[in-house]
């Protein structure tokens, strides 16, 4: 069952078509990779997906409630409040706040009735009444720290964790806004085997928080190991679909990734 | 003397609530407005004008002028803040002097250059406060105020409103992807800061009990933000201590009658170079971004 | 109305454009290379007015009109231009320079205080009262059906038009002109192919700020001279860099024509007070702002995740 997909989806810059006609499918509760070699378009497919960039034509859908609902072109608050969250390639943490601020930052949405909506009573109670609100986000918080081991570092600011860890920040912010599904970006780019190794662990945990995962990656061992399905892109067009096995013998991917043989 | 010092604190407490809305503006959510003095001059107008031509009672006027200066807030933001932020400068900018230009050249409403005088003095239960003659009591009027709003800033720093604005401010697309809603909660901080440069205009005229044009200059913007960038920005206390020491600065050389030695262009001369040496040598400002992080709630009761 | 009124219109429009756009050039060319507004750009050409104003009286002697006179004015053109280029070289090392790697704010904030601290040491040296600048040549309008051209429009246009042309040529054609570029479009990869990008960007402060006190002279010329001419003045001329493209050269020149038509034309036919001239750039701006925030000539970027 599909928990995301796309029909079609292109994306052009100025006459250079980064993403062609793609048809990505997510199935719920698996973890799916999105591989291809670099300049394959598998970042802007993320940003079509998940707001931060409009397709030029093709649709997206997210299945809500058990509906597929058409979220093309939605802006990015929108999409991660229904249940979509991101990562990014280059870590886009919020520097200057603390790791538990991050981690609030994530949990937006999900606490309290904002001033601007709702009834004004309401408003005025939730304004008044911030303590309360204050140790439910608390608490939210505090699992997701705990969840990422990253509890030691609640009053740390974010720009001075170690590497590793703020790759794992931007995750457990993600998580925070209890998404259904997850994007991640290169986790495990710039990180040693031991971290990649850490990383997997993780992935598999959220994995079986029942949280749906697309990853890009281009650590194959990664992918091979822990993606149930994998997609991939070269030149901006889906070139493959199937489960590890089958693309690890797919012609047209060992072309891709090593050239073609005759050509020596 | 005495009364100056008194002076001094008043003008303290007016500055120092234009400088919290900037620090709205510019401490929490990043954004670098320069149209204080517009909004500050929307709100003197409003409660003189209301009071002069329409006999109004100060405290009718006062949501007028904050609520107008918050329209002319999300007027302006609305169309600016989709832009990138170094836009957003020139535009205020223009804005500002927009505001003075219709000041002065709407003759018929505005009286033009002349301004508007002889506007009646606050009424407490009846009883007159006469900034002139009784000063000290206009200045705790003052402080009730800044006292009130930098309470409800405070809080506003510590709750999710506050967190979303310093989201913003550290990363828009990251803000974005996590859920926060950047177009409205930018408007906001414009519309929050501007109202309040609104009050702080209400006291102003209260204070002065005649508006002019030429008091609104972008002079005065930077004077504001020279505050928020000595004290601190996104740190209301230290905002307050900034208004404190610019005020001082201001008006220091009438106090010890230097105002025969010094040029009169001093002390800008002073906040120019305020601002560059703050930003090279200490860019955070005097006592730096108050930590908003908050303590365990649960663990601190035990 | 009619075509001569308007042909009067248009040349006064292009002749004041024209100044916006050799200012708009400075603020373009910063922008493209270090990406902030740089604020007391405006305030340099303020220096440079009156630069070249007290050069030009000192040289000028005591011929009103003249051979020497306009020779003179030339030359307090060039000295007026040398001495703003190491101002600007010199704001840039101060003040600027030591910020690159700080937060976007700062630069902005820094910009800010030069300009305060320009225009009020000048408001204390040279006083607050304008000063006229005395002209080089006859102010012998010349018409043509009904058209009047004063030669000092003449002269606007032509120093202008030289010097635009003289600044494509080095940008497009030039060694260094290529290391402006490379640098404007990624500092860190020029600084690996061996571009002293110190001394790009210190260059591209001298040129830009030396095409500011142009732009003051030609301005003072046309009106006055004060301390404060540099703020409105070098605003308009950032809306004007902004109408084109911020960034891109042809852009500023567009766009300095395009808002100086909109002024004389808006109080010319639109009927709106002099006193709102200046309120004219800001709507512009707004509105280019809405409709195409990437100007006219200027490429959409978007920031890349």
């Amino acid at each position: 069952m599909n928990l995301l997909y796309t029909e079609g989806l292109t994306r052009e810059f100025g006459g250079i078509i980064a993403v062609s006609n793609v048809d990505f499918e997510v199935e719920e509760g698996l973890i799916t990779g999105l591989i291809g070699p670099n300049g394959a378009g598998k970042t802007t497919c993320f940003n079509n997906m998940t707001g931060l960039d409009t397709p030029t034509k093709g649709k997206v859908f997210f299945k809500v409630n058990g509906e597929d609902k058409d979220i093309t072109g939605w802006p990015a608050y929108k999409i991660c409040r229904l249940g979509i969250a991101r990562t990014f390639q280059n870590i886009r943490l919020f520097k200057e706040l603390t790791v538990g601020e991050n981690i609030m930052v994530g949990c937006h949405f999900k606490t309290g009735k904002s001033p601007f909506s709702g009834r004004f009573t309401n408003a005025i109670r939730s304004y008044v009444r911030m303590k309360d609100e204050t140790e439910e986000l608390y608490e939210r918080t505090r699992k997701w720290m705990e969840f990422f081991n990253l509890a030691q570092f609640e009053y740390e600011t974010a720009k001075n964790l170690p590497y590793g860890q703020q790759r794992e920040l931007e995750i457990a912010r993600a998580m925070a806004s209890d998404p259904k599904l997850l994007f991640l970006d290169e986790p495990a780019a710039g990180m040693n085997p031991n971290e990649t190794e850490d990383l997997m662990k993780t992935i598999l945990r959220i994995r079986d928080l029942g949280v749906t995962v697309v990853l890009i990656e281009h650590d194959m061992r990664l992918v091979m190991q822990i993606c149930d399905n994998i997609t991939v892109l070269n030149y901006g067009q889906k070139i493959a679909c199937g489960t590890p096995n089958d693309i690890k013998h797919d012609p047209q991917v060992i072309e891709a990734y090593l050239g073609k043989e005759d050509e020596e | 003397m005495f009364n100056f010092i008194i002076l001094i604190f008043i003008y303290t407490a007016i500055y120092s609530l234009l400088a919290m809305g900037q620090n709205v503006i510019t401490g929490y959510t990043g954004m670098l407005s320069l149209c204080q003095a517009g909004f500050f001059a929307i709100g003197s107008y409003a409660t003189a004008l209301l009071s002069v031509k329409c006999g109004w009672n100060f405290w009718a006027t006062l949501p007028v002028s904050i609520g107008l200066s918050a329209l002319f807030g999300l007027l302006i933001g609305l169309p600016t803040l989709r832009l990138k932020g170094d836009y957003l400068c020139i535009a205020t900018l223009g804005f500002g002097e927009i505001v003075r230009n219709i000041l002065i050249n709407w003759m018929s409403l505005t009286n033009g250059p002349n301004g508007v005088q002889r506007i009646p003095m606050v009424k407490i239960f009846g009883f007159a406060i006469n900034p002139r003659s009784r000063n000290w009591q206009y200045l705790i009027f003052c402080v009730i105020w800044v006292l009130v709003c930098y309470l409800l800033f405070e809080r506003l720093a510590r709750s999710r409103m506050g967190r979303a604005m310093e989201a913003i401010r550290e990363d828009e697309i990251a803000a974005a992807s996590n859920g926060i809603n950047v177009t409205k909660y930018k408007v906001a901080a414009f519309m929050l800061g501007a109202g309040v440069a609104g009050l702080a205009g209400s006291l102003q005229a209260e204070l002065i009990l005649s508006v002019m044009p030429s008091t609104y200059t972008f002079m005065l913007s930077v004077m504001v933000l020279c505050m928020v960038v000595l004290g601190g920005m996104g740190n209301f206390k230290a905002v307050i201590f900034g208004a404190f020491i610019i005020e001082v600065i201001d008006y220091l050389p009438k106090m010890l009658g230097l105002t025969s030695v010094l040029p009169p262009q001093f002390k800008q001369i002073l906040f120019g170079l305020i601002l560059v040496v703050m930003m090279i040598c200490r860019p955070q400002g005097i006592l730096g971004r108050q930590n908003n992080a908050f303590k365990r709630p649960r663990e601190a009761a035990k | 109305m009619s075509f001569a009124e308007f042909f009067q219109h248009f040349i006064n429009g292009v002749t004041l454009g024209g100044t916006y756009a050799l200012i708009a050039l400075g603020y373009t060319m910063v922008y493209g290379i270090l990406g902030f507004i740089n604020f007391a750009h405006g305030d340099i050409l303020m220096v440079g007015a009156y630069i070249g104003l007290f050069t030009f009286n000192a040289l000028r002697g005591s011929q009103d009109f003249g051979l020497w006179p306009t020779v003179a004015f030339f030359i307090a053109m060039v000295v007026s231009m040398v001495f703003c280029a190491c101002l600007g070289m010199l704001t840039e090392r101060i003040a600027y320079k030591p910020l690159r790697k700080a937060t976007r704010l700062a630069p902005l904030l820094s910009a800010i205080g030069v300009s305060f601290i320009l225009s009020n040491t000048a408001a204390w040296l040279w006083g607050t009262q304008s000063r006229r600048f005395p002209k080089p040549f006859e102010d012998q309008a010349i018409s043509f059906g009904g058209v009047s051209v004063t030669p000092h429009q003449i002269l606007i246009l032509v120093v202008t038009v030289i010097m635009m042309v003289a600044m494509q040529l080095y940008v497009t054609k030039t060694r260094m002109g290529k290391a402006m570029r490379a640098t404007s479009l990624d500092q860190d990869t020029a600084r690996l192919m061996g571009i002293n990008s110190d001394h790009v960007i210190s260059l591209t402060f001298a040129i830009g700020s030396a095409l500011a006190a142009c732009g003051g002279i030609l301005i003072a010329l046309d009106f006055t001279c004060y301390p404060t001419m540099g703020t409105m003045t070098g605003t308009k001329a950032f809306v004007a860099a902004v109408i084109g493209g911020i960034g891109n050269i042809p852009g500023a020149m567009l766009g300095g024509v395009i808002l100086g038509l909109l002024e004389t034309f808006g109080v010319a036919i639109l009927g709106i007070p002099t006193g709102m001239r200046d309120t004219i750039a800001f709507v512009a701006l707004i509105i280019i702002l809405l409709v195409k925030p990437e100007g006219i000539l200027g490429k959409a970027e978007k920031e890349k995740v």
